[in-house]
């Protein structure tokens, strides 16, 4: 494992007094799989949020392969190479499944500024984004408007835009959030067969995908890191066992 | 077959481009005009409105501020009308700019309130700036210089004034039907998943406002040379007010039904302002009411609707006369069994 490709430092973000997350330090090793665990309401989202630019932070900073991305809107940090999914599925309901593809392939060429070209010129895209969803098995719904798709299917989709990014680093918030078990299977052999070469940060509830896709975990309890190591340290922390892992243990 | 033909866009385009021809044979050539001009607002309107979701109440800064740029242009420099109009329309595209930079950021009614405001100030100064403007007087004596051909009958302008409105109708259908446009649409249903996608949401938004108020700008520019003037009613928010309602009532996010919905205000307030009727407001209000409550998705709209539900019905006679097949082709087995029986 080589050095830290996503960092961020003392990271702090406050709604109206309420400190949402507070001095979160954060190393990302470039390759890993790094979980963001913790229970309710300890900032998991938020601080995917900040990571993404989709919030300010109140204070701290973020670099990304040594490039500082504080304070840069969501657009800025998908071009610079961290890609997102979101938690609750989030698609264009009209536009079909392929579409979604290409216009995400389109992003970086321009193409989509072209307001005196056809649309047809989107389907320059369409062999890489049809390689993409045979990636993640939905070649077969491509003409399918996203809208009329499965929840797990949608899920699927979601991991297909953020890899047509070619990121350097794929964030996933909760992959596996309201998935029956085999969904989740099917979502975690995904992203087993996808994170190749690449570095995955997820937000995760379920510890039986954390546990067998995590390099890395980070704990995190009102705001702040709790502890951070290897799954299988970090689940025999007491600290971590009273915090969140208990709980776990206990629906088993 | 008959409705599967008109359905078609090829089809549809040649009636309406009969349809345009054959205006001012139909009704009162200066209407027709007005009617053209009106239908290149309204369509702006829809750009934003149907394809990026925003609502603008303020589109009378573009068309009006078009209508008299293209008036001191035409008065004081006597260059043929389409230079005019030309100018015009990138006259309400440079001033776009700024109200767009300052809106875009804004959205639902928000976005409404702030663009109407900027609509308010453009009146006032266009009051206020009399020695350009002429004020209350308006900007009167505009003339349709093209060449030295004589324009004055309103009947040979209308086929002058027709390209610029075309022009103006087939650049909204490019740029919906654009990369552009798709992305767009996009933004209009998910903006965060855009942004997460590397789309930068508000210089979008700032180009479709752009392009809308270029196009708003180049109708108000034919209106103000078919009438010879422009007044203050043209930067008025009736003027932006009107064109929206022409919207909704065609039915949003389809352009043709910008093009009706102007079509049929404009001849019902001909209509009652040749008869007599003063409170011209009341009726196409009660009209619109109306319309809204029976249509919700505008005239062309349900009418789009009703030929597709047209169409299923006609698909589904179509399934039961194979089913109909099938049983015959069951039946047969048996027929030939019989037969080698006997």
């Amino acid at each position: 494992m080589t050095g830290a490709i996503l960092t961020a430092r003392g990271l702090v973000k406050e709604f109206r007094g309420f400190r949402a997350v507070d001095g979160v330090d954060l190393d990302v090793a470039e390759g890993s799989v790094h979980a963001l665990v913790g229970p309710n309401g300890a900032g998991k989202t938020t601080l995917f949020n900040l990571l993404t630019g989709f919030l300010p932070p109140t204070a701290g900073t973020i670099a990304l392969a040594g490039r500082e991305l504080t304070g840069r809107r969501p657009e800025q940090v998908a071009r610079a190479g961290l890609a997102r999914s979101f938690q609750i599925t989030s698609l264009f309901p009209e536009q079909t499944v392929r579409r979604h593809l290409e216009l995400a392939l389109a992003g970086p060429t321009g193409l989509g500024w072209r307001f005196w070209r056809s649309d047809k010129a989107l389907a320059a895209f369409s062999a890489r984004a049809d390689e993409l969803l045979d990636q993640v098995g939905l070649l077969e719904f491509a003409d399918r408007p996203a809208g009329t798709l499965a929840y797990g299917r949608k899920r699927a989709l979601e991991l297909a835009l953020a890899l047509s990014l070619d990121p350097k680093v794929l964030l996933l918030d909760e992959p596996t959030a309201g998935m029956g078990a085999e969904d989740v299977d099917r979502t975690v052999e995904l992203i087993r067969r996808v994170r190749a070469g690449r570095t995955v940060v997820m937000v995760e509830h379920n510890m039986s995908v954390v546990s067998s896709l995590a390099d890395r975990v980070t704990v995190l309890q009102s705001g702040r890191v709790l502890v951070e190591g290897p799954y299988a340290q970090i689940r025999h922390d007491p600290r971590v066992i009273t915090a969140y892992l208990g709980d776990a243990d206990a629906h088993r | 077959m008959i409705i599967r033909l008109l359905a078609r866009r090829p089809v549809a385009a040649g009636i309406g481009l009969i349809a345009a021809l054959a205006l001012p044979w139909l009704i009162y050539p200066p209407v027709a005009m007005d009617i053209m001009a009106w239908a290149l607002l309204a369509v702006a309107v829809d750009l934003l409105l149907g394809y990026g979701g925003l609502l603008s109440f303020g589109h009378a800064a573009f068309w009006g501020t078009s209508a008299y740029t293209t008036g001191l242009i035409a008065l004081h420099t006597g260059l043929p009308f389409p230079v005019a109009i030309v100018g015009g329309a990138l006259a309400a595209a440079a001033l776009a700019v700024p109200i767009g930079y300052l809106s875009v950021r804004l959205s639902g009614i928000y976005f409404a309130m702030v663009t109407l405001a900027f609509a308010q100030m453009i009146y006032f100064i266009v009051n206020q700036w009399r020695d350009v403007t002429g004020g209350e007087n308006g900007l009167q004596g505009v003339p349709r210089e093209l060449l030295g051909a004589d324009l004055s009958d309103p009947f040979y302008f209308y086929y002058a004034g027709l390209p610029f409105v075309l022009l103006g109708l087939w650049a909204a259908w490019r740029i919906v039907r654009s990369p552009f446009g798709q992305v767009l649409v996009s933004i209009r249903d998910n903006p965060s998943r855009a942004r997460a996608l590397g789309y930068p949401v508000d210089r979008y938004r700032l180009l479709a406002f752009v392009l809308s108020a270029a196009l708003a700008g180049l109708g108000g520019g034919v209106f103000a040379i078919s009438h010879g003037f422009a007044s203050l009613h043209d930067v008025y928010w009736t003027t932006s007010g009107q064109a929206v309602m022409m919207v909704i009532l065609g039915g949003i996010g389809t352009l043709w039904g910008a093009v009706l919905g102007a079509a049929v205000i404009v001849t019902l307030n001909d209509y009652l302002a040749t008869a007599g009727f003063e409170e011209t407001g009341i009726v196409t209000g009660a009209i619109f009411v109306l319309i809204v409550l029976l249509f919700r998705k505008g005239l062309w709209g349900t009418g789009r609707d009703l030929l597709t539900a047209a169409r299923a019905r006609r698909a589904r006679p179509a399934e039961s006369g194979e089913d109909r097949k099938v049983e015959v082709a069951t039946e047969r087995p048996a027929a030939v069994a019989e037969r080698s029986g006997g």
